[in-house]
């Protein structure tokens, strides 16, 4: 290939490629040099370099420790209900009745509904203690009010973000079984295998990649999750329901301290970038053997 | 579903083939209730939020809750007359502007990743998709100190910029798999033909993906449209969008349910007519992005 056809092929990428590692990869430098100064907006005489003495601290810190618990309790936790509610409303809708339109019109409203209202839904007209829908539905089989989002921040967090998330698997896996061959299920059909057998042997692995595919966008979205906490636990009780990203805008907004916001930032990125690596290489190689 | 096997003509067969019939019937008509419970319990906080927007203040925060009420306008006349338009607008420009940045960058970006590949493509698919792994926390406080240097703190062109840059890895990858669906030999017809990139684009490639480009640029605007996090940060009076908005609706004056209900409601329905709308390229373009 000559010069010339090579900067032909490569000339329409690069603006869009520039203009991310602009954007997005220059302020991350900045970041890491931010990590390095011992920076507090509070206190006058600050904003020297003092080396990883920042990281030191976050390693110390067991407010850190408990939100990168929690960051990772509250991703599972979504991906993996999401996706099984997913998969059971796409199995539901994948077959003709009356009203399917209406239904999946239903079933993906959730995902459309602006998140900042989303949240505010369900902490106040849901899970309100005194007049939350939740309680009353559960007053009526006898179960005494429970104030969630105080006793059960995360469990509570967690709802939202699965009804937030589950429409998103569920068009996903949906466009899985609607793609996948009729005959092959036809096939098994007349091979006498029952409901279970051709799910299990047959449409599952048909849908991995679907499903794959689920689980890292579904992450990605998720790992990020800022929205819910600010609005439905504000991090708390105290920092019981904060994850990463709450508890570095708190160092950061709340706190200004901008040396541990920005460590935490860095140790965040790298610990991500690592799993990240791992999990996309594995499904990159699922993805590439059909290429 | 038909079966192929010819039973005998015998009366007794028929009629054991008419109980199945039956069977398998009464099991679909109970799959399709199931599913109908299953889609009203998982849609029922919409049709909380929406019956509360209507309702009386007084009848929105009560025990037990109101189902039965005279309908009233009094909260969304109550939230237009609050300024909601300054926000709608600023969140309308950050939207459009930037979803039709995203498109004019990944649409020739794509077009290279797909249809003439350069070398180590998927190193720059992965590079494009690590940007989305990247928390916007770790780099709030850089944007943040250099906007205010620059002077575009408050600005609903800093909110375009930030929200072109968090579309454009997925439309990038979104549009690569639509282009990968044209048939190669359409395009050498083209370049034999002797057109160039532009005209080959506008002439034989957009044509050929509007659907895909559609489903693109409606998850563009969706997760533009709802993003929080930015505007919370990086704008004040001037530049704040909708999510924004519906905060201070909560926090400037206490809680008033309905009132914060109708604001909800205004919020969310852009984003939600245009999903409704755009079902099929929505399920189209959340699959062709990933899976091919």
């Amino acid at each position: 290939m000559s010069k010339a056809e090579g900067w032909r092929r490569r000339g329409p990428l690069l603006p869009a490629l520039i203009f991310t590692i602009v954007i997005t990869q220059l302020p991350f430098l900045v970041t890491i040099w931010y990590s390095m100064r011992n920076w507090n907006l509070l206190r006058p005489d600050g904003n020297q370099f003092n080396g990883l003495q920042n990281y030191v601290d976050i390693f110390r810190d067991s407010t850190f420790r408990s939100s990168a618990v929690n960051s990772i309790v509250i991703t599972l936790g979504c991906v993996f209900f999401a996706m099984v509610l997913g998969i059971i409303f796409a199995l539901l809708l994948d077959r003709k009745f009356r009203g399917q339109g209406v239904v999946r019109t239903m079933l993906i409203t959730p995902f459309l509904i602006m998140p900042v209202a989303g949240a505010t839904l369900w902490s106040i007209s849901m899970l309100n203690p005194s007049f939350g829908l939740v309680n009353w539905v559960i007053s009526l089989v006898g179960i005494p009010p429970v104030d969630w989002t105080s006793q059960h921040p995360i469990v509570s967090i967690l709802m939202a973000l699965v009804w937030q998330w589950t429409p998103f698997t569920m068009l996903l896996v949906l466009a899985g079984l609607q793609s996948q061959p009729k005959d092959v299920l036809e096939a098994a059909q007349i091979d006498g295998a029952g409901w279970t057998k051709t799910f299990f042997w047959v449409t599952l692995p048909q849908l991995r990649r679907y499903i794959e595919l689920g689980v890292l966008l579904g992450t990605i979205y998720v790992v990020n999750t800022f929205d819910q906490i600010y609005l439905m636990t504000a991090g708390g009780p105290g920092t019981a329901s904060a994850n990463l990203p709450f508890y570095i805008y708190q160092r950061a907004f709340l706190g200004f301290d901008i040396g541990q916001a920005a460590a935490m930032g860095v140790v965040v990125v790298i610990a991500t970038i690592i799993i990240a690596t791992l999990a996309l290489r594995l499904i990159f190689r699922s993805f590439d053997a059909k290429d | 579903m038909t079966t192929t096997i010819t039973p005998p003509a015998t009366a007794p067969v028929s009629a054991e083939r008419k109980s199945r019939e039956a069977r398998r019937r009464f099991a679909g008509s109970s799959i399709t209730t199931l599913t109908w419970l299953l889609a009203f319990v998982f849609f029922a906080p919409v049709i909380w939020l929406v019956m509360t927007a209507f309702k009386p203040e007084s009848a929105a925060a009560s025990n037990p809750p109101v189902f039965f009420f005279v309908p009233t306008f009094e909260q969304f006349e109550a939230v237009l007359a609050n300024g909601a338009g300054a926000y709608f607008l600023n969140s309308l420009i950050a939207t459009g502007l930037s979803t039709v940045l995203v498109i004019v960058l990944a649409v020739p970006a794509s077009y290279a990743l797909s249809i003439r590949p350069v070398k180590k493509t998927s190193d720059v698919l992965f590079f494009f998709i690590s940007t989305k792994m990247l928390p916007v926390v770790a780099v709030i406080m850089p944007i943040y100190v250099i906007a205010g240097q620059i002077k575009v703190l408050d600005n609903i062109g800093t909110l375009v910029v930030l929200y072109t840059a968090m579309n454009l890895p997925i439309a990038v990858w979104m549009m690569r798999s639509f282009f990968q669906e044209v048939p190669a030999e359409v395009l050498e017809a083209a370049s034999m033909d002797g057109a160039g990139l532009i005209k080959t684009l506008r002439t034989i490639l957009i044509p050929m993906v509007t659907p895909g480009l559609a489903a693109t640029a409606l998850i563009c605007v969706i997760f533009a449209w709802n993003e929080f996090f930015f505007a919370l940060n990086l704008t004040a009076a001037n530049a704040a969008t909708v999510p924004v908005f519906l905060v201070s609706q909560m926090t400037s004056e206490g809680l008033f349910l309905a009132k914060l209900s109708a604001a909800s409601v205004l919020a969310s329905l852009p984003v939600v007519i245009a999903g409704w709308v755009a079902q099929k390229q929505l399920v189209r373009g959340l699959s062709m992005g990933a899976v091919k």
